[in-house]
């Protein structure tokens, strides 16, 4: 066997579900993951979670869900890579269904945001940086996001507004996806002039935490679903500081390459790639260390449309995290899911033309740890 | 739920009740939004509202009641002593033991015979306390009652509240429908557990849950009572004139408004938070008195209060000829308005007893 297939998909609209809890929301994007497959029989639940201890003081997701689910009995645990829990989900499911030993996995991205405010918010979901090196003196996602877009900016010489297409983008696309968190236009002109977060990050261009649950549901091979032919993840230097080059992300050339090979196809290939659109820098750095722009001039990409959904390589297809949202550990499976109906021809308004292969990546800080997938038909 | 219907939610007393009389209070100083942004943000945040109203040092929530409770006697012209009940609802009553309202009523010159009050309730303790003298009147237990929101607001320095927290209020005194310049309709309460902004006892600031404020929490509440209420009355937005709601800023009022299928113009004289900020207590009520002062003789009114923890009174009023007889007894709220002293920052610490130490 090489490679495993996506028989089912479920997601909840990202937001502030003020209204349901962490189980709840899982539940809700897991049972319709199950319906969508047919009910199948599930050997394993994973769930995909970055700050379910932090956020909502819970921990042991797996058995928790599984209970509420239903499925009490079935082997079950929680994936945590930060915001790149649910690629690493993915990846778990895909090698455990590869290894014969089980047949079907019940991957779930969940995340519950809205269960603390505030500078609480901000303490809970800094867990992911380097508590001793980073956190503890003051940094925060963001704040680190600004030193890596200021010293491109920097490096080659550009303005702020030279990032404004990733965020319009990804607005256009989510305008059009009823599960999207933000579904306003960015209008032309406004991405420069918006609030300050940590400058240059400003509102329009960091995505926005939100709760939401997404699951798929990963089997083995079976004809005419979308299948994972190629899967792989790689680890950076934990802390900006650590790295001899901080616009080179190393972990993403690494696993785009690999994922790549082991799917035993070539980027010319991809007919979309949903990447980690946290903020800006983040998209242009990964069109770069993925091997779709030459160094310094991701951002260029952003310029002329060819990210559209009718451009030559799609982006952020339902909106990326940008528009979307991002409900952290839960973002690595709406990928998967959205890649999914994109490849099934089940995308509504957010229709690619004619898709065959789809390149997924799920990202966690500012890659310090990547999973890269890539889906086909 | 109710098995007769949402019809029997509507509160409807026996005898007709309306606003006898009506005053407001303001106190004269104003504190700029980028004043606050000046000192916090290098006036790069922008601030909910253009301006606050300010209590003066020797300001409470007791001397400010005692001037709007004086504009309504003067509009209601009745002896005091025929009030029999003083009820001041506010989140900033000077003492936590011993009333406002007795020395309220004592300055007034309605005691002994009275009952009187504080009421708590978030911003919604002076409408709450309406919602109670309905009560009384309409049962015949008395002939008016007087009901205050007022409140010196309090926001942490620094904080999201302090561009809006802000000083005022007003009185009502409800009395006879015979007598008033307003009749009441109906009215309704909704009501649940809603943890979007407490003060706890002995913290000099309250704690409230960001965003969870706005969806769960005031629009809710707000789009909750009123859209029931206009369904019990079997009204739409088009059968009022005016509408007003709880306003601790422009956008929150102004949205509500917008859903419910209220115009700009219905809202516009009844919303004063741009200029005067969100007086919590008093919010709704002051922005009631702006609407009367203009008011004429059938103009219908719909007032939707909302307190946090949370819950929204809704009132359907009908304005009576006696209005214009009325207006012009005591200090209109617009020159109340007008009144204005600037102040800055430091002068805002000062008199808001900003400085510990």
């Amino acid at each position: 066997m090489t490679h495993t297939t996506i028989t089912g998909v479920g997601m909840t609209p990202v937001g502030e579900h003020w209204d349901k809890s962490l189980r709840e929301l899982a539940a809700e994007a897991g049972f319709q993951a199950l319906d969508d497959a047919g009910n199948p029989n599930i050997d394993a639940l994973y769930i995909a979670n970055a700050f379910g201890s932090t956020f909502n003081n819970q921990s042991q997701l797996g058995s928790l869900i599984a209970d509420f689910m239903g499925l009490v009995g079935v082997e079950a645990t929680t994936i945590e890579a930060a915001d790149a829990s649910g690629g690493a989900a993915l990846r778990a499911a895909h090698l455990a269904v590869l290894s014969g030993e089980i047949d079907t996995v019940l991957v779930i991205g969940v995340e519950k945001t809205t269960d603390i405010v505030g500078s609480a918010r901000t303490a809970a979901r800094t867990i992911s940086l380097d508590a001793d090196y980073e956190a503890l003196h003051g940094a925060t996602l963001p704040a680190m996001a600004a030193l890596l877009m200021r010293r491109y900016m920097y490096e080659y010489g550009i303005e702020l507004s030279a990032f404004e297409g990733f965020s319009v983008n990804a607005h256009a696309n989510g305008k059009r996806n009823p599960n999207a968190m933000y579904r306003n236009t960015l209008r032309e002109g406004a991405f420069a002039k918006a609030p300050t977060v940590a400058a240059p990050v400003n509102l329009f261009d960091g995505a926005p935490d939100g709760d939401g649950s997404a699951a798929v549901i990963v089997t083995k091979a079976s004809v005419g679903d979308v299948k994972i032919i190629g899967s792989s993840g790689a680890t950076d230097y934990f802390a900006l500081q650590e790295r001899k080059d901080f616009l080179r992300l190393k972990a993403i050339e690494k696993s785009v390459e690999q994922a790549l090979q082991r799917a035993n196809t070539t980027r010319d290939d991809i007919s979309l790639f949903e990447l980690h659109d946290a903020y800006t820098i983040l998209s242009a750095l990964t069109l770069e260390a993925a091997g779709f722009a030459d160094l310094g001039t991701g951002w260029q990409l952003a310029q002329d449309g060819e990210l559209s959904l009718s451009g030559s390589l799609p982006i952020s297809t339902f909106g990326g995290l940008k528009s979307r949202g991002n409900p952290a550990g839960a973002t690595g499976i709406y990928q998967a899911v959205e890649a999914t109906l994109q490849l099934r021809g089940n995308a509504g308004d957010n229709q690619v033309t004619d898709p065959n292969v789809a390149m997924i990546q799920s990202v966690g800080n500012l890659a310090s740890t990547v999973y890269t997938h890539i889906l086909a038909k | 739920m109710n098995p007769n219907g949402n019809k029997s939610w509507l509160m409807k007393t026996d005898r007709a009740v309306g606003i006898v009389g009506y005053g407001a209070y303001i106190p004269r100083y104003r504190l700029l939004g980028t004043e606050i942004a000046r000192i916090w943000t290098n006036g790069l945040s922008g601030s909910p509202v253009k301006e606050k109203a300010v209590a003066g040092l020797d300001e409470d929530v007791i001397t400010m009641s005692i001037e709007a409770a004086r504009n309504a006697v003067k509009r209601a012209q009745i002896d005091p002593r025929e009030i029999r009940a003083v009820w001041v609802g506010s989140e900033s009553h000077p003492y936590a033991v011993k009333p406002t309202s007795t020395i309220v009523a004592e300055s007034i010159g309605t005691a002994p015979n009275i009952q009187a009050a504080d009421w708590e309730f978030a911003c919604k303790a002076g409408t709450e306390a309406v919602q109670a003298s309905l009560g009384l009147i309409g049962s015949g237990m008395g002939k008016y009652a007087l009901s205050i929101g007022m409140d010196t607001a309090q926001g942490r320095p620094g904080d999201a509240l302090e561009y809006t927290a802000a000083s005022g209020g007003a009185a009502f005194l409800l009395g006879p429908a015979e007598e008033a310049v307003a009749v009441y309709q109906g009215s309704y309460s909704y009501v649940t557990d809603t943890p979007d902004f407490w003060r706890r006892a002995e913290e000099a600031y309250p704690s409230h849950g960001d965003r969870f404020t706005g969806e769960p929490a005031y629009f809710n509440h707000t789009l909750a009572a009123a859209s029931q209420l206009m369904e019990m009355m079997g009204t739409t937005p088009e059968d009022y004139t005016y509408a007003v709601f709880h306003q601790p800023n422009v956008k929150f009022p102004s949205r509500a408004a917008k859903i419910l299928g209220f115009a700009p113009e219905q809202i516009e004289t009844g919303l004063l938070a741009n200029e005067i900020g969100n007086v919590y207590s008093g919010s709704c009520m002051i922005g009631l008195t702006a609407i009367l002062d203009q008011a004429k003789a059938g103009d219908r009114i719909l007032m939707i209060s909302y307190g946090s923890g949370a819950g929204s009174d809704a009132f359907d009023i009908r304005v009576t000829d006696n209005i214009t007889k009325k207006q012009n007894l005591a200090t209109r709220t617009q020159t109340y308005i007008d009144r204005r002293t600037q102040i800055d920052y430091a002068t805002y610490t000062r008199y808001r007893g900003k400085l510990k130490d």
